[in-house]
């Protein structure tokens, strides 16, 4: 059962602003919320206030389209050019980064991309709509990229590295961070710092520090890097990850929480080595 | 206060769990799979401890700054292609038409 249910979400409130209301059994994983109230143990309700990725003025139909994903889907069913072009848009970049996860170059990606588009519009008379249209997709690309990386024969399928050991074998990488013997075992050795010189939107305007977390990344293991893709950085549900990935629930969330712990080690100097 | 002692209340207090293991179960507390016993002594332990608050914080702050990590866009000319192979695609199936359901 999905973790949450949109309520009235999403809805054009504001020029500009994505307005959403949503129910939830779980407090929400990252903090866009403005406004949150908690009503009963283990329920909140939240109120979205999103600033759109574009423009008031800009805030076309088209826009307005990728907003009613029903209204996407059928604009995609009934063939509108228009609306694909912007699609592609929206996502393609996307799509590539998982892509490069999965095969050894980027013209090797870039054709798997094409792939999925094309896939795209061969079965979206099929789409039912069980997922998210995003998750789809991501479902569409997974399959393959999947295929493609075998027969780039430098891709091991998930379950073969994972029981291999590549991901979620071996010492954690936060260890190095405490106290390893005597009676202050578990503590951290340098305890951590509050990082709030500056907001993430902020960090990230730098070009420096996109390239180090860009890096990091791509540094990971291959299905560390396509949980934390799917995770946080297309904030995909967890549920969903398994099923587009085919891991366990239980193993995601060790890939998930390698993969973080990793990314914060790297932008830990960038933060405070910004502002010391 | 004697910091050993300090540390001696905490996991007392905490229910014996340590820093590290608040480092270690943070995803889990994140996606509220933690079981209710260890989220109360994940709270307590927060409640105690500035440095694992801090830490959170850092792990947060982390997930943030991915969910706002923007994607290069894909290059003009492969665009082009798809549009491309999509005009031929609409006009191979001029009447789209609903195909039965098949997964
Ligand atoms: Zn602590």
């Amino acid at each position: 059962m999905p973790a949450y249910f949109h309520l009235l979400a999403p809805c054009v409130g504001l020029e500009g602003w994505l307005c959403s209301v949503r129910f939830l059994f779980r407090p929400p994983l990252i903090v866009p919320v403005r406004l949150r109230i908690i009503l009963l143990f283990g329920f909140d309700v939240s109120l979205t206030f999103q600033r759109l990725p574009i423009s008031p003025s800009s805030l076309t139909l088209l826009d307005r389209v990728k907003l009613d994903e029903l209204g996407l889907v059928r604009a995609l069913q009934a063939g509108d050019e228009q609306v694909f072009s912007a699609v592609m848009d929206w996502y393609s970049g996307s799509l590539m980064r998982l892509a490069l996860s999965f095969v050894p170059s980027r013209a090797v990606a870039e054709e798997v991309v094409q792939e999925t588009w094309m896939g795209v519009f061969e079965s979206i008379h099929r789409f039912e709509r069980r997922s998210s249209f995003q998750t789809w997709l991501f479902r569409i690309l997974t399959n393959r990229a999947k295929t493609r990386g075998i027969r780039e024969s430098r891709y091991q399928p998930v379950g073969l590295s994972a029981s291999l050991g590549d991901t979620d074998e071996g010492p954690s990488l936060e260890d190095s961070l405490f106290v390893t013997e005597g009676s202050r075992m578990g503590h951290w050795k340098d305890p951590p710092d509050v990082w709030e010189p500056d907001t993430p939107e902020r960090v990230l305007l730098s070009k420096e520090c996109r390239a180090t977390i860009e890096q990091a990344i791509e540094s990971l293991p291959a299905t560390q890097r396509q949980v934390i893709i799917l995770r946080d950085i297309e904030g995909v549900g967890s549920e969903e990850v398994c099923n587009i990935l085919e891991i366990s629930e239980t193993n995601q969330r060790v890939l998930l929480h390698r993969a973080r712990t990793r990314v914060r080690r790297e932008l830990s100097p960038y933060i405070q080595g910004d502002n010391t | 206060m004697d910091t050993n002692l300090k540390h001696k209340l905490m996991r007392y207090m905490a229910g014996n769990f340590s820093c590290q293991e608040i480092a270690q179960l943070i995803t889990d507390y994140l996606d509220g799979s933690l079981t209710l016993g260890d989220r109360v002594r994940f709270h307590m332990h927060l409640g105690l401890c500035f440095a694992c608050r801090n830490y959170l914080g850092q792990m947060k702050y982390t997930i943030e700054t991915l969910r706002q990590l923007p994607p290069d866009p894909i290059p003009q000319h492969v665009k082009e292609e798809l549009l491309e192979r999509f005009r031929t695609w609409k006009q191979r199936q001029p009447q789209p038409s609903v195909k039965p359901e098949i997964e």
